[in-house]
């Protein structure tokens, strides 16, 4: 009864909906592009137009700032033992959180997931403090070292998101499995290597990702914990506060020409696996009917 | 008594609910050996508790004459064929049968001989490099069967295993596993619901329920002589008239049913003023009763075409529900609705206790 | 009161808590008798299990539990050189939070105006961009959850998560290649007549909001999405059939089936918005008062350990006030939106 205005309101709402949605994306990519045309204009302050000239002179310093160089091999670095870290504490986290009785797990859960709610700094902060004063504790100065504070303070919430990931895809195993290499003759040792990390590997590869990428891009904890030491991040901020020329902006295009190139590579081995499951599933099909068929003799 | 099983009073209990209550009973070494029952009836704790996945509350489990108490399923000397048979998707049909030779250490040239006699054994004999998820129900099936014989058990467990596959695959996959069992020759125990599968495959069936073994015999015995009234409902098709006992004489009894007194064998010895049930066989009701035929008179309702037999329904003036089983080839059945006089021979009759009646 | 009481307390009230659960687990065990689960060592092996004790443990005292009850300690600790902590001196003080309140720590003769004006800021300001963020992105969220085809989906997933993977620090100072003096805006408005002189958007603060509402969009997205995502689009689609208008149907369908989303998003972005630390150094003014930037000064300028211990735990303390302010008014749980 109300069908013919409400079917033009709705068209208007579907125009409405597209026109919105060009405008969020090109306030999403708005300033980036526009970095992103800096970083090819000559002009030392980063201007879009007018256009003076192009060149690739600023990524030419880019990649002969020493400073960016050092800070960009140490974020490689930390990101690598956050990884190395974050993906085994992360699992045995979500393990634990599977196993904990009842009463403790919301205590438990509360605990590991406070990081992840602590604005960055704090974590920062807090760890420096306390490590410094572990050195009064334990006599020794190795602890209070600008990698190792870093490592552990940004861990401590990567954990946690390392957790998340591995609690879902636990969440969905089936322990039958488990039960079947026991009843086999497997110890726990053997059922947890053979049977629970296959199960899990797809979740540590994510987890492994996420890992770095988060420990890679991280500032506010970085900037506390690093010490004396620099990261690509904290060499940046440093730069963009003193002065601003275009090797900045080059550095933005290169991390955009890193991540294309990432999700298109993410995006041919999807689906190159999404083939080789359907072919699987083909080949499924195609014993079942043969199956059938065999039956019906 | 090699690998024979024994269960001494076997109570298991979880919190205050008894899953399963004082069984004790014996099953032969090479025997096939169902437990039957319907859901929550006990069953899979029992399978799980022979398995070593529970302990039992109370009583003993023996296998081969030795005490399980106390020993992980990881180190009894049985196999359990799973519900979902929990094959290792990411691993091959090959290292799946392989596994349980490869955690005991058995060198690789070793394990892939008996790996290549099992897939022989169940007709796979190239797919041996498939993975998991490329197979059909049936394949999956019979990889789970062969990767419970690699370890050598004494007792194969199976947990319901066909329930999940397609009816033509089911009775083929019957024939299959009896002819593996008798190959094989070691002891099956197998825990089903569907009573067709417990008879045709078993040598003995132990019918369940709430958690007691209410009776143990083979395929003949629990069909044609219940002991009680839930193994009399629950084991095929059956016409059961409650009443009351109104007089025991010698080997027959007198129920009072609603349908009038109905006489039966009373193999329970029942006295008179007990609650009894009669029970009569579908295909052991008459349209044209003999003379010394115990008569009712009733109207059909209804006739279902099964192929090979046909069931007539025919209800009561009291309300109740009769079926009776009629072969091909016989008199054209009564229309809807047109009375009818069936009766059968008292020696069809069975009279049976009241407890128990209703769970099936 | 001397401060190696403090120590005590720190390293005693994990060691308590663990005791407590321990007991409480061991209670357990036996009241469930033969129903309780395998005891932690059987179910997991002695290699997995010492694993996972070892991993857990280290990481929840260590990482979690020990560096934030130092920092509390340390917020109510005198400021003395290293060699003299520890010593007569070290006496429990409200000192620090006195400074944070009154600017001194003797006299309460004046308000601190400044710092309190900035947290106060900070917080309603968070509150404002937080709500900007959630009205920007449920639209987008909506239309990507239940309106578009799942292809499309994919590829506006890819495209809305591509510009967080430029650094934060950069998309700032895209921000201020923006909006400064000479920047492009500024340079299209002048030619375009509208204006005589350049506005000075970072110093008013414009550069600095309006780079806080773009840094944690996504944020803000995800949750929204994933809460929209799981609505049955029937009801939706019951709803217009029994006549309701569109804004209707979001407000009292869609919106309060999201709650845990929102509440979630809001949580973060609040909470990113009001810990932010790159956006404010980048791009604001020099009259801009952000309350992060202060914490970063009293270790860094004033080189004062314990006040900035202070200042951080007055920054989690609103913070946390917040996220229950939050639940409370969506009445939630804590466990539903951590996720």
């Amino acid at each position: 009864m109300t069908s013919r205005p409400f079917l033009s309101s709705r068209a208007v709402l579907k125009a409405m909906t597209g026109f919105y949605v060009l405008l969020f994306f090109a306030y999403l990519f708005g300033p980036l592009a526009v970095m992103g045309i800096t970083a090819f204009n000559t002009p030392s302050y980063p201007q879009v137009y007018p256009f003076e000239s192009f060149t690739l002179d600023w990524f030419v310093k880019l990649a002969n700032d020493d400073d960016m160089v050092a800070g960009f091999r140490n974020s490689l670095w930390i990101g690598l033992l956050v990884v190395l870290v974050s993906v085994p504490v992360g699992l045995a986290g979500a393990i634990v959180m599977t196993q904990v009785h009842a009463r403790a797990r919301s205590f438990y859960y509360l605990i590991v997931v406070s990081p992840v709610l602590t604005p960055g700094v704090i974590i920062g902060i807090s760890t420096v403090i306390f490590w410094r004063d572990m050195i009064g504790v334990t006599g020794t100065r190795a602890f209070y070292n600008g990698t190792f504070l870093t490592v552990v303070g940004q861990s401590s919430y990567i954990a946690a998101y390392t957790m998340l990931i591995f609690l879902a895809r636990l969440q969905r195993f089936d322990r039958a499995q488990d039960e079947a290499a026991q009843d086999l003759g497997a110890s726990q040792t053997q059922v947890f290597f053979h049977v629970l990390l296959p199960y899990l590997r797809p979740a540590v590869f994510s987890a492994a990702v996420l890992a770095f990428l988060s420990s890679f891009e991280n500032y506010n904890t970085t900037t506390f914990s690093i010490l004396a030491d620099k990261t690509l991040t904290t060499v940046l901020a440093g730069r963009v506060r003193q002065g601003t020329d275009p090797s900045l902006s080059a550095l933005a295009v290169a991390i955009i020409a890193v991540t294309v190139a990432g999700a298109v590579l993410y995006e041919v081995l999807r689906r190159r696996e999404d083939r080789r499951a359907r072919q699987r599933e083909r080949a499924a099909g195609a014993a079942e009917a043969r199956e059938m068929a065999g039956m019906t003799g | 008594m090699t690998s024979g099983v024994a269960l001494d009073r076997v109570s298991v209990s979880f919190g205050d609910f008894l899953a399963v209550s004082e069984v004790s009973l014996e099953v032969g070494s090479g025997e096939f050996f169902s437990f039957l029952g319907p859901s929550g009836c006990g069953k899979t704790t029992l399978l799980r508790t022979i398995s070593g996945f529970v302990e039992p509350t109370e009583g003993r489990v023996l296998i081969g004459g030795a005490d399980m108490s106390g020993i992980g399923p990881d180190r009894r000397p049985t196999a359990l064929i799973f519900q979902n048979l929990a094959l290792f998707p990411m691993m091959t049909v090959a290292d799946n049968i392989g596994y349980g030779l490869r955690v005991r250490g058995v060198p690789r040239k070793a394990r892939r001989d008996t790996v290549d006699r099992l897939l022989d054994l169940i007709a796979l004999g190239d797919q041996g490099g498939k993975r998991v998820d490329e197979l059909s129900g049936g394949q999956k099936q019979r990889v789970a069967i062969a990767r419970a014989l690699a370890v050598e058990p004494k007792v194969l467990l199976l947990d319901e295993p066909l329930s999940a596959l397609d009816l033509k695959l089911r009775q083929h996959m019957r024939n299959e596993l009896r002819a593996i069992q008798r190959r094989v020759g070691i002891t099956f125990i197998y825990i089903t619901h569907d009573q067709g599968e417990a008879l045709t495959m078993s040598d003995r069936v132990a019918v369940m329920n709430r958690g007691v073994i209410e009776q143990i015999g083979d395929g003949r015995a629990v069909y044609e002589q219940p002991r009680t009234a839930f193994v009399a409902g629950f084991v095929g098709e059956n016409n059961a008239l409650p009443g009351r006992v109104a007089a025991a004489a010698g080997e027959f009894a007198t129920v009072e049913t609603a349908i009038g007194p109905l006489r039966g064998r009373n193999v329970r010895h029942l006295m008179t003023g007990s609650d009894a049930v009669l029970f009569v066989r579908p295909e052991s009701l008459r349209l044209d009763p003999p003379a010394d035929a115990e008569r009712l008179g009733v109207t059909a309702a209804g006739a279902a075409f099964e192929g090979n037999l046909t069931h007539l329904t025919f209800t009561t003036a009291a309300g109740s529900r009769l079926t009776m089983t009629v072969g091909r080839g016989g008199a054209l059945p009564p229309g809807p609705g047109s009375a009818a006089v069936v009766g059968y021979t008292p020696d069809d009759g069975l009279v049976l206790p009241r407890e128990g009646f209703g769970d099936a | 009161m001397h401060s190696a009481i403090g120590k005590v307390f720190i390293f005693g009230l994990p060691a308590i808590v663990t005791l407590y659960f321990l007991a409480t687990a061991w209670a357990d065990r036996r009241r469930l008798g033969r129903a309780a689960p395998k005891p932690f060592f059987k179910r997991n092996g002695i290699a997995i299990g010492v694993y996972l004790i070892a991993a857990v443990g280290l990481w929840c005292v260590f990482a979690i539990v020990l560096p934030q009850l130092y920092m509390v300690d340390y917020s109510f600790r005198p400021k003395l050189p290293v060699a003299q902590m520890g010593g007569p001196k070290d006496l429990y003080t409200l000192d620090n939070y006195h400074y944070f309140l009154f600017g001194s720590t003797r006299s309460s003769a004046e308000w601190n105006v400044v710092h309190i004006r900035a947290l106060v800021q900070t917080v309603l300001i968070s509150i404002v961009i937080t709500a900007v963020n959630f009205a920007i992105c449920y639209p987008i969220a909506f239309y990507m959850a239940q309106v578009a085809r799942p292809a499309r989906v994919r590829l506006l997933m890819l495209m809305l998560i591509a510009p967080y993977w430029v650094n934060e620090i950069l998309r700032a100072f895209a921000f201020r290649i923006l909006l400064g003096t000479n920047g492009i805006i500024n340079r299209t408005l002048i030619e375009a007549g509208v204006l005589g002189e350049p506005l000075d958007f970072l110093g008013a603060d414009v550069g600095l909001y309006a780079g806080l509402t773009y840094a944690y969009l996504l944020l803000m997205m995800f949750p929204v999405y994933n809460a929209i995502e799981n609505l049955d689009r029937n009801q939706i689609e019951a709803a217009r059939d029994l006549g309701a208008p569109w804004w209707h149907i979001h407000l009292f369908i869609v919106m309060p089936h999201a709650k845990p989303g929102i509440a979630s998003g809001a949580t973060l972005v609040f909470m990113l918005n009001a810990g932010a630390l790159a956006a404010p150094l980048v791009l604001g003014g020099p009259r801009s008062l952000w309350f992060t930037p202060i914490v970063y000064d009293r270790f860094y300028q004033a080189f004062n350990w314990q006040q900035g211990a202070a200042y951080a735990l007055i920054l989690l303390l609103t913070c946390v006030v917040f996220v229950l302010g939050v639940l409370k008014l969506f009445r939630l749980k804590l466990g539903e939106i951590a996720r």
